[in-house]
């Protein structure tokens, strides 16, 4: 019976009410058809943009004043976040792989576990993460306002380019202050689990600092940090772009924000591994 | 100097949005250093038009000249050149909030023009006086500011850089019947003394009559009555009869409005 009727159902044309197999299918291929298409289109809008703030960042004029106060606000005002979470990582990296390494009787290497991970791996992915909260967001509902209200056209009425005026200077700071952040975050992490290692599992102060020392390379800092200038771009260019095209009224900056941090903290974790993978192996 | 030459022209220019058509083939030239206004309901795609002569919005066909150039498809680099020449005062005032009143005036002194701040801040004092606002305003914030203050600071920074052209969305919306007055009177000034070219979008028919030299009424993204501002009331049609005397009854009917 239903294949009968089936054979009257012109394709693509079906209700959706039909649960022919064909046409779930079709359905389905039309779905993620439509849905690739998106996707191309926008990382193709994202590369334009890209393409824009990299043009602007090298040809004059470059708003100093602008600059140096997002060096403030992204450097400066993410420190207490960053160092908060990079303290707590360390402490809690030193108490849980003692807790595995006594198993097997390789306490010792606790310290150079610290070192290794932090500075490898969590600082540049919580400092990146957390910025993506904090910066991203606030980057995305500032510019998506400015849209929403017309600032950003009245900008270009005024001659001035907005690309060089609002998302150079942001692009810039998040770029330098990024891997500055994480130096920090490397060395506050790092004493946590110092912290950790000598006041509460019993490890001799100088023999920790030396483990820490003996294992630790200029590459696993260096690695660390050419990611953090990554991430930093990631947010801060992700956070103007979504709010540079962000929809009409309230909502349109909500999703804005919303997207410029979910899209960041997705692109931080894919680009921490092939970062990863192209320092170290 | 090409005399002779509009200094606007809009041919046959449509605009949608998604499914949503906003301008069906807009027609409108504005002469050099007279006065345009162009009325019609909320809605009906007036500020769309503005923008699509600044460029802010690109129209999806027809032709925009601008001194006898075409604008369509124009470069990035060729219209931020062009932009100098243009003022735009916008419906909702679009001051920037993190700056103080004056620096918004002074905006497109100091970075358009590369004016120094302290004389910038002088020529912006003096705008905001000749929009009824003093000195003390001068340094407070926009969101300081009443509706009505904000769209005066919005029109001093409009004007401060004397451009050829100047676009006021709704200048007068807002203010109280003296303030709207004054507003007028200002407009009027820019473009006798000064020479400028103003295109107004108002729906205040007292202003309206003060400022225009000519009127263009926008129904349904067309143009559907042109001419003289003293022709206003013998217009011989229908649509513009009833909205300039705002009856709820007559050719613009309440489905029309919603389309
Ligand atoms: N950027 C935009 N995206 C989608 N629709 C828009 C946009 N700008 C304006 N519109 C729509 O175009 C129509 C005309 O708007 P507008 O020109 O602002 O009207 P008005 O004549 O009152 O100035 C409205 O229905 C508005 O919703
Ligand atoms: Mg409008």
């Amino acid at each position: 019976m239903a294949k009968d009727s089936s054979k009257n159902i012109p394709i693509g044309h079906t209700p959706k009410s039909s649960f022919h197999p064909v046409t779930i299918v079709l359905d389905m291929c039309q779905g993620a058809g439509r849905s690739l298409l998106d996707l191309a289109d926008s990382i193709g809008r994202l590369g334009l943009f890209t393409g824009k703030v990299l043009a602007a960042c090298v040809t004059p004029p470059l708003y100093l004043k602008h600059i140096l106060r997002q060096f403030m606000n992204i450097g400066f005002y993410s420190l207490a976040v960053v160092g908060m979470t990079a303290l707590f990582s360390g402490m809690v990296l030193a108490l849980q792989s003692y807790t595995g390494f006594s198993r097997f009787n390789a306490e010792g290497a606790v310290a150079s576990v610290v070192v290794l991970s932090i500075t490898r791996e969590l600082a540049p992915v919580l400092a990146g993460l957390m910025v993506a909260g904090r910066i991203g967001a606030s980057i995305a509902a500032e510019i998506g306002t400015m849209r929403v209200t017309e600032q950003i056209d009245a900008l270009t009425t005024l001659s001035v380019n907005p690309i060089k005026y609002l998302v150079v200077p942001r692009v810039m700071a998040g770029v330098i202050m990024m891997p500055i952040l994480v130096l920090i975050a490397d060395i506050i992490g790092v004493m946590g689990g110092y912290l950790v290692g000598v006041h509460v599992l019993g490890f001799s102060a100088s023999g920790y600092i030396t483990q820490t020392w003996d294992f630790v390379e200029p590459i696993d800092v260096i690695s660390g940090l050419v990611k953090a200038g990554v991430f930093g771009f990631i947010v801060t260019l992700l956070g103007c772009y979504n709010g540079y095209n962000s929809g009409r009224g309230a909502q349109g900056v909500g999703a804005a924000t919303t997207n410029a941090v979910v899209s960041a903290s997705i692109l931080i974790l894919i680009f921490n591994y092939f970062l990863t993978q192209a320092f170290f192996s | 100097m090409s005399g002779d030459t509009a200094k606007i022209v809009m041919k046959d220019v449509h605009k949608s949005f998604g499914s949503k058509h906003v301008l069906n083939g807009i027609d409108l030239t504005v002469e050099r250093g007279t006065s345009m206004v162009i009325i019609g309901g909320s809605g009906t795609g007036k500020s769309v038009a503005l923008k699509c002569i600044l460029g802010l919005i690109h129209a999806d066909s027809g032709s925009i000249l601008v001194d006898g150039v075409e604008t369509m498809g124009m470069s990035d680099r060729e219209r931020n050149a062009m932009m100098g020449k243009f003022g735009m005062l916008f419906q909702g005032g679009a001051l920037f909030d993190s700056l103080p009143v004056w620096h918004n005036v002074a905006f497109g002194l100091i970075h358009g023009q590369g004016m120094s701040l302290k004389q910038a801040r002088d020529i912006a004092v003096d705008k905001l006086k000749s929009v009824g606002l003093g000195s003390q305003v001068a340094n407070l914030f926009p969101a300081e500011l009443s509706g009505g203050m904000q769209k005066r600071v919005s029109l001093a920074r409009a004007i401060a850089t004397e451009p050829e052209i100047i676009f006021f969305d709704e200048p007068t919306t807002g203010l109280d019947p003296i303030m709207a007055d004054v507003i007028n009177n200002l407009i009027v000034e820019c473009v006798k003394n000064l020479g400028a070219t103003a295109l107004t979008i108002t729906h205040d028919m007292a202003s309206v009559r003060k400022i225009a030299d000519h009127v263009s009424m926008i129904y349904e993204g067309k143009m559907i009555w042109t001419g003289g501002v003293d022709r206003l009331d013998d217009s011989g049609n229908p649509y513009v009869d009833q909205f300039i005397h705002g009856r709820a009854q007559g050719p613009i009917t309440k489905h029309a409005h919603m389309a």
